[in-house]
């Protein structure tokens, strides 16, 4: 599926689950805009309505709490931005928003926004070395601010070093004064257990394409009793929260890869954290300088997302590597690049305390639904003569040793 | 071979990578992000790591089918090249970036981290040659297109650095030639303008960029003869032969335009004079490097004919170089017979015999047989 012999970027995206492809296929082939009141408008709306009812069953969420979005980054937006100036609105001295530095880009730009464009105030709350949020802090800050707080936000785990986060301990920090709670559960939803209704949120965040359907859809799940102020705006589509014409065929791969791995969730989940495992004892072997990131996790207590490996290759360039494990034809990611393609020291990494530096040196492989034991071993052969090479080409914010006419040259 | 392409973004890199290719090596494209601010948008022809250029270089590399990568050297960039801009400037001296970038960043920092990952070469769209010798070293040549050469901005290469230096333009008759040859290979740069001016200055004002990092005093403008004549904003913001927005209301005696002859940063003064004393003959240069093995003269320390460019596009002129040693410093003093014009300390004088790059120093001072800037005081 890819010009990677071996795949080990899953968090990024994974192979289509072929359930998905046959259900889009087969919709493909049909005519009819859901919203139409004929027989093929009808007939797509079946396909809409059977496709909320799956992914509602395995989020364990009411149907009509399933809005469709283009993905994970707009249900983010929708979610943050319609709570926030829903209770604005409400109450005008409620602009601070609850937020942790280990969340993706898609919340922390969006809540940044809310700052400079709607005047909203940031609460900071720290996370520990390993990226679990700071209970204690976070009381400490709800308890000082409550009456000025519109909402607060904490993803289900974290798409870097692969935390889990504690969601049920949070919310309740925060039901007691009533405060909204969304999560960004994109990484978590059809990977760990993400119970909707259990969890007592506001609005949670998940995407197809992370579990094995297309790229371009997600959804947002909305409790009944939320009200969000919507972003975009048209034809009243999705409870009047998300317009635009629904697209049934998409919506229908997502319930099939949706339901696929809910089907198999407790073997997978087993499967992959061995396979973790079994790669962090192998790499603590062979490089034994290199640091594993984020919460060990060896009895899958769900603490960690059981596919996500995260290490820091200490004074190597994590472009290096990348670079190097590419040529062999291992696909891994560094974290998050720029626009441009430019690498980026991690803000994850930097937010669980570490510097920039060695927050440049850092290597995820994550593990999905096609990664097989093979796999793991020829990155385990590959790493250590790749981590050698990487070191041995230096960190680029260092002063190279090539002979140079300034060489040794002072003003 | 392994090559690793620096890809601009460019129609040069991007047909010298297909050169490269076509040759039979083993080629990776790499994009050097340097701006602190990557992701901006591309104005007219200027700007480096924008949006456009990474995507640009991204398209060649997938139409020549090689990997294509983004390396980050923004921070060895903010230091080697734009700092030491900022500094050289503030002295009163006249930098070329350009030829720092390639001195510490394309040839230094890329070419480390490239040998380091495997590769044997680094290839540019530079018009240049690398010729071996009987004894198989590597010397630096002008491109057979002496209009596009680039050997000048080359001129600070090592002999370390030149081993590894691919630059697959070298014989190309004209820049017309290489739109063509981008446009047959469907590459979508063939079109694209080409880029001048300092890159991180994407307005091309240099010296309101200037003015916003180096602290400008008023301070007086004398003659030569170290009459007041009037006062300036700030002595860096000048260059030695510089003519314009002098702003000085009283005319020379004999009528004929006056032109800087000096910036004097120390005390803040801007020296004018006539066109007769921007000439002058001799030039003494320090930071030298020799690209490839030096000539014997250079290690003698005899006289040696030769010929000095001291601008990209610049005319070279004859010239008797040799290296003077003293307190273990090295100097390279060069005599200019026919004299040459408006010469700043701070550029670079590359040093050629026939077509070959000998070496290059940095201007230390450029004194007149005709005038003595001591004289001012």
């Amino acid at each position: 599926m890819t010009n990677s012999a071996v795949y080990l970027d899953h968090a990024a995206t994974t192979d289509l689950n072929p359930a998905a492809l046959s259900a889009m296929t087969e919709q493909f082939a049909h005519t009819g805009n859901p919203s139409s009141l004929h027989g093929a408008g009808r007939r797509a709306n079946r396909v809409i309505d059977e496709a909320r009812t799956k992914i509602a069953g395995v989020a364990a969420a009411h149907p009509t709490e399933v809005i469709f979005t283009s993905g994970g980054t707009e249900s983010d937006n929708l979610a943050l931005k319609g709570l926030f100036w829903n209770r604005t609105e409400k109450n005008p001295e409620a602009r601070s928003i609850l937020v942790a530095g280990i969340e993706h880009h898609a919340v922390l730009d969006t809540v940044a926004w809310l700052e400079t464009h709607e005047n909203a105030t940031l609460l900071w709350m720290p996370v520990d070395a390993d990226g679990v949020l700071d209970l204690q802090a976070a009381e400490e800050l709800i308890e000082a601010n409550h009456e000025r707080i519109a909402l607060g936000t904490l993803m289900w785990a974290n798409n870097e070093v692969g935390t889990i986060e504690p969601i049920a301990a949070f919310v309740a920090l925060a039901a007691k004064y009533q405060i909204p709670v969304h999560s960004d559960a994109v990484q978590a939803f059809g990977t760990v257990p993400t119970d909707f209704a259990a969890s007592g949120l506001a609005t949670m965040a998940i995407s197809a394409h992370k579990v094995g359907g297309p790229v371009g859809i997600g959804g947002l799940l909305v409790r009944r009793d939320i009200v969000l102020m919507p972003v975009q705006h048209g034809g009243g589509h999705e409870r009047k929260l998300r317009s635009g014409t629904l697209n049934a065929a998409s919506a229908a791969g997502f319930a099939a890869a949706a339901t696929a791995v809910q089907a198999n969730l407790d073997a997978e989940s087993k499967r992959l954290s061995e396979l973790r495992d079994y790669a962090v004892q192998r790499i603590a072997q062979s490089i034994p300088e290199a640091v594993l990131n984020g919460p060990r996790d060896a009895l899958n207590e769900g603490k960690r997302l059981p596919g996500n490996l995260h290490f820091t290759f200490p004074e190597c360039e994590g472009d290096s590597l990348l670079f190097l494990l590419d040529m062999f034809g291992i696909a891994s990611s560094t974290g998050s690049a720029c626009t441009a393609g430019v690498p980026q020291p991690s803000h994850v990494l930097v937010a669980m305390g570490r510097d920039a530096r060695s927050a440049r040196s850092v290597q995820r492989f994550t593990l999905g639904h096609t990664s097989m034991r093979e796999d793991v071993d020829i990155l385990l052969e590959a790493l250590p003569e790749a981590y050698q090479r990487a070191k041995k080409a230096g960190m680029a914010a260092d002063e190279s040793s090539i002979h140079t006419a300034g060489t040794g040259f002072t003003r | 071979m392994k090559v690793l392409a620096a890809m601009s973004g460019g129609v040069d890199s991007a047909v010298a990578a297909a050169r490269a290719v076509e040759a039979g090596h083993d080629v990776v494209g790499v994009h050097l992000a340097l701006s602190r601010m990557p992701g901006t948008l591309r104005t007219g022809s200027r700007g480096c790591c924008t949006v456009e250029d990474s995507n640009d270089a991204w398209r060649a590399c997938d139409k020549l089918g090689i990997p294509y990568y983004v390396w980050d050297f923004s921070d060895r960039f903010a230091e080697d090249v734009v700092q030491d801009f900022v500094d050289e400037y503030e002295a009163g001296r006249t930098p070329n970036p350009c030829m720092r970038c390639n001195e510490k960043i394309k040839f230094a920092a890329l070419l480390e981290k490239a040998l380091a990952l495997g590769f044997d070469a680094v290839c540019t769209g530079h018009y240049a040659k690398v010729l071996r010798d009987e004894s198989g070293n590597p010397e630096l040549h002008r491109a057979a297109d002496w209009a596009k050469d680039q050997s000048y901005v080359l001129g600070v290469l090592t002999h370390q650095q030149l081993e590894h230096c691919m630059f697959p333009l070298a014989e190309t008759p004209s820049k017309a030639e290489v739109r063509a040859e981008a446009e047959a290979r469907g590459l979508t740069v063939a079109n694209k303008p080409d880029s001048y001016d300092i890159c991180f200055i994407p307005d091309g004002d240099t010296r309101g960029w200037l003015a916003e990092r180096i602290e400008m005093k008023p301070g007086d403008i004398v003659d030569q003869d170290g009459n007041q004549l009037g006062e300036h904003e700030g002595a860096q913001a000048f260059t030695v032969g510089q003519r314009k927005g002098l702003r000085l209301g009283r005319p020379a005696s004999d009528g004929k335009p006056r032109f800087v002859l000096e910036i004097r940063p120390k005390d803040n003064k801007v020296i004018v004079g006539p066109e007769a004393l921007l000439a002058v003959d001799e030039l003494r240069g320090i930071r030298i490097s020799w690209a490839g093995v030096p000539i014997p003269a250079v290690l003698t320390g005899e006289e040696f004919d030769c010929m000095v460019q001291v601008r990209a596009h610049g005319d070279p002129v004859t010239a008797k170089a040799r290296m003077e040693r003293a307190d273990g410093s090295e100097v390279l003093v060069v005599q200019l017979p026919e004299g040459m014009r408006g010469v700043a300390p701070g550029q670079t004088m590359v040093v050629y015999q026939e077509t070959r790059v000998l070496g290059q120093a940095t201007i230390d001072s450029a004194r007149s047989s005709a005038w003595d800037p001591a004289s001012v005081l």
